[in-house]
């Protein structure tokens, strides 16, 4: 699924990430791990598409279609709905029956009483369980998480483990945290960053 | 897929996205009710600062070249706007990551920068012949050309510039010397005796950067 050379990527002078080798099949879930500003945001971004490798190869064998990213911001419209924001990126990933799939995870993740609500309205960690179901309507082969449980309650944190524990043989996750022991015994690889570098 | 299934699919994808940003704007009235007091008080500044002492055909070039800079000006206030909600929570890497054409998510600001233009314009026009003098059609048709083509421009230009620090310097700098040819379109379609070829040069306008700013988008929203 995920295949990585010498990946690096720098800003200007500055080397954010450099020499990641990566080998990730189906099905795996890749723990990345790291202090703040090791490059784990750099690295998802880059598995995203949403920035090109400066040094090294990287092949993603998924589609823009197959991938959902849950980043530092919940990349959400906060003058739209819960329920306007999912069914616009419904339509965008061409989600079969996308209503019924919002309805299930906006229940499944506790924002189903306030999907009429605008975003603006919504706690920090309210938007995160929303962007959560957004990174998830679509059923991504290749599910990104940065940081997912940051800003979650206790119950977020509960359903988001619960959530990725559920095995799937044709999800590939890759999820970087800096607080690891939830997800450390789900993880099948892990890739800890020293400032850029993998170790 | 056919070539009719994917048209179609693109084009209810640019709909949803014309939508999506019509409905911020009528939730946040960030952007239509500035434009509307900026063009209609430019309109009345302009108003005192014309002298009253030229000749007709003067005076009547002057007002409508005041009508072209208050639109160039009113429209430059909407495009440094049209990207907020997509840079705030850089959303424009969320649309990035979508499946559909990258064109589609210009196309649909497009068509929302073209609503907010003519929102403005429908008071523009009656201010400027309070304060200064009728249009023809003309003059209209020249409007609704020069629309297509500062919004097909500026909507480039502003997601240019929505990735940048100094966004508010940058855009000015990039749209103001493109909109010279509709300047000078409009004002040629309002006064010349023969209006015809400056509405042609507009249309030209339209379709040379329109094809550009369609076919480059995609370059400039992704790295």
């Amino acid at each position: 699924m995920i295949r990585s050379r010498n990946l690096g990527r720098s800003f200007g002078e500055k080397t954010v990430l450099e020499a990641v080798n990566l080998d990730v099949a189906a099905g795996d879930i890749l723990l990345v791990t790291g202090r703040n500003g090791s490059g784990k945001s750099t690295l998802l971004a880059l598995l995203a598409g949403l920035l090109a490798p400066t040094r090294g190869t990287l092949e993603v064998a998924a589609e823009r279609r197959s991938i959902g990213f849950v980043g530092h911001e919940p990349l959400l419209y906060q003058e739209l709905t819960a329920a306007e924001n999912l069914d616009l990126f419904g339509r965008l990933y061409r989600v079969q029956e996308h209503r019924e799939r919002s309805g299930m995870l906006l229940e499944r993740y506790g924002i189903w009483d306030v999907r009429h609500d605008r975003v603006s309205s919504f706690s920090r960690g309210m938007q995160q369980r929303l962007a959560l179901c957004r990174a998830m309507l679509h059923e991504p082969a290749l599910l990104l998480l940065d940081e997912p449980f940051a800003a979650l309650d206790a119950e977020g944190v509960e359903l988001l483990s619960d959530a990725l524990a559920e095995p799937s043989q044709q999800r590939t996750l890759v999820v970087s945290s800096h607080q690891p022991d939830r997800l450390e015994p789900i993880a099948t690889l892990r890739l800890a960053l020293e400032v850029g570098r993998s170790r | 897929m056919t070539s009719t299934a994917s048209l179609r699919l693109y084009l209810s994808d640019v709909l949803l996205l014309a939508r999506k940003d019509l409905k911020l704007e009528m939730r946040s009235r960030d952007t239509v009710p500035a434009m509307l007091l900026f063009v209609v008080s430019s309109l009345v500044v302009f108003h005192f600062a014309v002298p009253s002492t030229l000749s007709s055909e003067t005076e009547r070039t002057v007002a409508f070249g005041l009508l072209w800079i208050a639109i160039i000006f009113t429209a430059l206030l909407g495009l440094t706007r049209a990207f907020v909600a997509e840079r705030e929570q850089r959303l424009l890497d969320a649309l990035v990551m979508a499946p559909c054409d990258r064109s589609a998510i210009w196309l649909g600001k497009v068509l929302a920068v073209v609503g907010f233009l003519v929102l403005a314009e429908i008071i523009a026009v009656p201010a400027f012949v309070l304060f200064f003098q009728g249009v023809s059609a003309v003059t209209v048709a020249a409007l609704v050309l020069a629309n297509l083509g500062i919004a097909a421009v500026g909507t480039l230009l502003a997601a240019m510039a929505a990735g940048s620090r100094t966004r508010e310097l940058i855009l000015p700098l990039l749209f103001l010397p493109l909109a010279i040819p509709i300047v000078v379109g409009g004002i040629g379609a309002s006064v010349a005796d023969s209006p015809e070829r400056f509405l042609g040069f507009l249309a030209l306008y339209d379709a040379v950067f329109g094809i550009i700013s369609w076919a480059a988008f995609e370059y400039v929203v992704t790295e």
